[in-house]
């Protein structure tokens, strides 16, 4: 096999004793950076860029590599333990796994996260070995059309999220949409509901949102109603290490979720967001213990991470094969590339074939490192929760205040976080459940772009939605997704009732 | 580079620094600069900031430079705070560029190039116009005319609303005689999505700059019809607008200006340091690994060529319906 032998050419390259080392800088500094919310890995490589000008690019893409995968697991870390995600990609982990947590099970939580990232790295990068030209092939036949189809499949499955309460969900719902229109509009250029403030033109972001809900919102309310919940929040205890159950219970959500996450992303704009949200929705589900959702169920933390990892490498194919690049990281790693005087672009594979092979095996060689250093610290992390909490809510307060500042340098985001996280204190006095805002924030300006778009192309024929067979395909799939399951609990009923 | 090393020649070079500042000749104009970059790290205007950076530092012309990111609103965020808090100062400079003049307009920014002092073109990228490799059109003149029959038939793909891409699309509508308000142009957010949706067909017809698209072009997934430059581009085969008959030039560039305010004596200064800056060896090195376009041109020269480009900028972009007059 020509893919396998150039592969291993690629690990000839890259295990040397100095590279190992680039991998380890790489993986400790971005674990540090993605502990930090507001600071991603793109903008992590984009500061470390000029520093590496002088090292070999081999060294240089290993380390690049260990960045993307520490932040990325710091990501989750800062979500599971203090509930502040750090990055768009990791905020349904926070969901269940902060709950986990507050249940006493961190430990297990951060080890499915970790190791569940492992499987889907691992997996991933033999998809991208063996499938990349074939999976190119089929990703660019998604124009406007097929992602608004998809768009309409993730909002009929996110239902799951809405919460016990239909109307309360579907508020906010709502209101998550009407924060996503904030600000610019992609295909007019025109400014909608800015209020005549700079700041929001560019709309807000959903980092400031989700930290601003989850945890700013949680400190006011712990902060309010200390007395009232601290029965509610039981001593660490418990195992560090994952049982056997949490083992059974979380390898087919990792392999789910990394089906479900590196498709989406290859695909040239479909992100790493709507596969976790998906893996959330299918995991729950599915669940045999569905009681546990929304008060820490391992599935939910098991098949997210994996579909965040496996979109993470996702992302390589449409770079390494056609040179688009479709997140900022991949955006940098480009610019990486153009430092060593490569044209990026499709002929890449052919004209750079060891730097390309050498990036593959990093991805490898990173995604092991970053097993070895973070499994062992677990533990440590951990010890972070029997911190008094008085304490530890402070230094949370702290943590997004940085992060939110981190993220454009700017005053502005530091009002609206507080804001929101004011927002997301009633809402949970009022108990109107915070994720629908994120989905619908995410959700909607993606789908309403795409939409117009397909229509523009179209010049207004709404039939391209049907006359196309992905499209139509996958608008089929939603609805009955909608359908079939109300459908089959009638039936289920009737049945019932004749049996009685 | 091993740490020790690395923290030596750290040290050997602030040592280098400091006896230079120590031993400051008068020809040292300014010692210490800073820059900002209106936009988040990674894109071009911060390459050129940074770049300048390096070269002002390595060259020895400015000692000490910084630079600051302010990103957002395509420049406009950071050009309204350059005004507010700069004001008078001769030792800032703010990178800038033709998106940013788009921008002003659109976002009806109350801060505006007007009020600050262009201090220098420096490099610029022309904009190629592509179609699909599978595409039915082979010529510049093909996509004309199938734009003149019917505007709407041809889906443009490019860039942000009311940025370069958008804004050229409007102009070879212009002069081809279409309207120019009823093109109909798709805007995508990043490059590798606009990328994306030419390759796979969704879009008749790709504007960029041409560095976005070069990789393509020489693979033959894309064809190149035509690139916005006066004359050919050395070194890359595409035929320019003006010699397939439509008169239309545009070069997406980037400059430096000086804070608000600052006097004639300040204005020189800049200049200097800049026009010395440009002719080390440093930029000159770093326009060659980048492939820009060398369109250095200073003073009151860059002042009448911005004029002219915020005046015909701000028609197109009224004659799409961008924004009203």
């Amino acid at each position: 096999m020509e893919a396998l032998h150039a592969l291993i050419e690629g690990f000839a390259v890259a295990l040397t004793w100095t590279n190992l080392m680039w991998g380890f800088v790489g993986v400790t500094l971005g674990t540090a950076v993605g502990v930090l919310p507001g600071v991603g890995p793109a903008l992590a490589i984009a500061l470390l860029l000029p520093a590496t000008s002088k090292i070999d690019p081999t060294g240089a893409l290993i380390m690049f590599a260990g960045i993307y995968y520490g932040a990325m697991f710091g990501g989750s870390t800062t979500s599971i333990l203090l509930n502040t995600p750090g990055e768009s990609a990791t905020i349904v982990t926070a969901m269940e796994g902060n709950l986990m947590a507050k249940a006493g099970r961190a430990g297990p939580a951060l080890a499915t996260s970790a190791i569940g990232s492992f499987v889907a790295g691992t997996l991933a990068t033999i998809a991208l070995t063996l499938l990349s030209p074939l999976v190119v092939d089929v990703a660019l036949r998604f124009g406007p059309a097929e992602y608004f189809a998809v768009m309409v499949l993730a909002f009929t499955t996110v239902s799951a999220v809405l919460g016990a309460s239909p109307l309360r969900g579907i508020a906010a719902l709502f209101f998550g949409l009407f924060l996503g229109l904030m600000g610019i509009d992609t295909q007019t250029g025109q400014a909608r509901f800015t209020l005549g403030i700079p700041e929001l033109l560019d709309g807000i972001d959903v980092v400031v949102v989700a930290v601003g809900l989850f945890a700013v919102g949680e400190t006011l309310y712990v902060a309010t109603y200390l007395n009232r919940t601290m029965d509610k929040l039981e001593k660490f205890g418990g195992s560090v290490m994952m049982s056997a159950q949490d083992w059974a219970r979380s390898w087919k959500p990792w392999l789910r979720g990394t089906l479900l996450g590196f498709p989406f992303g290859t695909l040239p704009a479909g992100g790493a967001e709507i596969p976790t949200f998906l893996s959330y929705a299918i995991e729950r589900k599915l669940t045999k213990h569905p009681e546990e959702f929304g008060k820490g169920a391992i599935e939910g933390v098991a098949g997210p991470e994996a579909a965040n990892n496996a979109s993470a490498t996702g992302t390589l194919v449409p770079l390494l094969t056609l040179g688009l690049p479709t997140t900022a990281t991949a955006a940098i790693i480009l610019a990486a590339f153009q430092q060593y005087g490569l044209q990026p672009g499709p002929l890449l594979f052919e004209t750079q074939p060891t730097l390309v092979w050498a990036l593959i095996a990093s991805m490898y060689i990173g995604n092991v490192i970053l097993l070895i250093l973070n499994l062992p610290l677990v533990g440590l992390w951990v010890k972070l929760l029997a911190i008094p909490r008085p304490l530890l809510y402070a230094g949370i307060l702290i943590f997004a205040t940085l992060g939110a500042y981190g993220l454009r340098n700017s005053w502005f985001d530091l009002l609206l976080l507080y804001v929101i996280g004011l927002v997301g204190f009633l809402m949970r006095r009022y108990d109107i459940p915070v994720a629908p805002v994120i989905v619908g924030m995410i959700l909607g300006p993606l789908a309403e772009s795409q939409f117009r778009r397909a229509l523009a192309i179209s010049q207004g024929d709404l039939s391209v939605f049907v006359t196309q067979p992905i499209a139509a395909g996958v608008l089929l799939l939603a609805a009955l997704t909608v359908i079939v399951p109300p459908l089959w609990r009638r039936v289920a009923a009737r049945r019932a009732a004749r049996a009685a | 580079m091993q740490p020790v090393r690395l923290i030596r020649a750290a040290c050997r070079a602030s040592l280098v620094a400091l006896t230079a500042a120590a031993f400051a000749t008068p020809a040292l104009a300014l010692d210490t600069l800073k820059i900002l970059v209106p936009a988040n790290p990674g894109g071009g205007w911060d390459q050129t900031g940074r770049a300048l950076q390096a070269a002002m530092q390595e060259g020895k012309i400015v000692p000490k430079v910084t630079v600051d990111n302010k990103g957002g609103a395509g420049g406009t965020i950071g050009i309204a705070q350059f005004v507010n808090s700069q004001k008078g100062d001769g030792n800032a400079l703010m990178v800038g560029g033709m998106v940013m003049v788009g921008a002003i307009v659109t976002n009806k920014s109350p801060v505006t190039l007007a009020q600050v002092t262009p201090i220098a073109r420096l490099t610029g990228e022309y904009e190629v116009i592509v179609v699909p490799a599978s595409s039915k059109i082979k010529t510049m003149k093909e996509l004309v005319e199938q734009l003149k029959a019917n505007p709407g038939s041809v889906a443009w793909g490019g860039g942000s609303a009311g940025g370069t891409d958008h804004i050229l699309a409007a102009m070879i509508a212009q002069a081809a005689g279409a309207d120019p308000a009823k093109i109909n142009y798709i805007a995508y957010a990043g490059g590798g999505e606009a990328l994306a949706a030419i390759l796979g067909g969704h879009v008749a017809a790709g504007v960029s700059g041409y560095g976005e698209f070069a990789g393509q072009i020489k693979s033959g997934k894309m064809r190149a019809l035509a690139i916005s430059s006066p004359t050919r581009v050395p070194g890359i085969d595409i035929p320019t607008l003006k010699e397939q008959g439509i008169d239309v030039e545009l070069a997406n560039w980037r400059g430096v200006f000086g804070a608000p305010g600052i006097t004639d004596a300040q204005r020189k200064e800049l200049i200097d340091v800049v026009t010395r800056t440009v002719k080390s060896p440093a930029w000159q090195a770093t326009l060659k690994k980048n492939e820009w376009d060398d369109l250095f041109e200073s003073g009151d020269a860059f002042k009448a060529f911005l004029d002219k480009d915020i005046a015909r900028v701000t028609k197109i972009i009224e004659s799409v319906g961008l924004a009203k007059k």
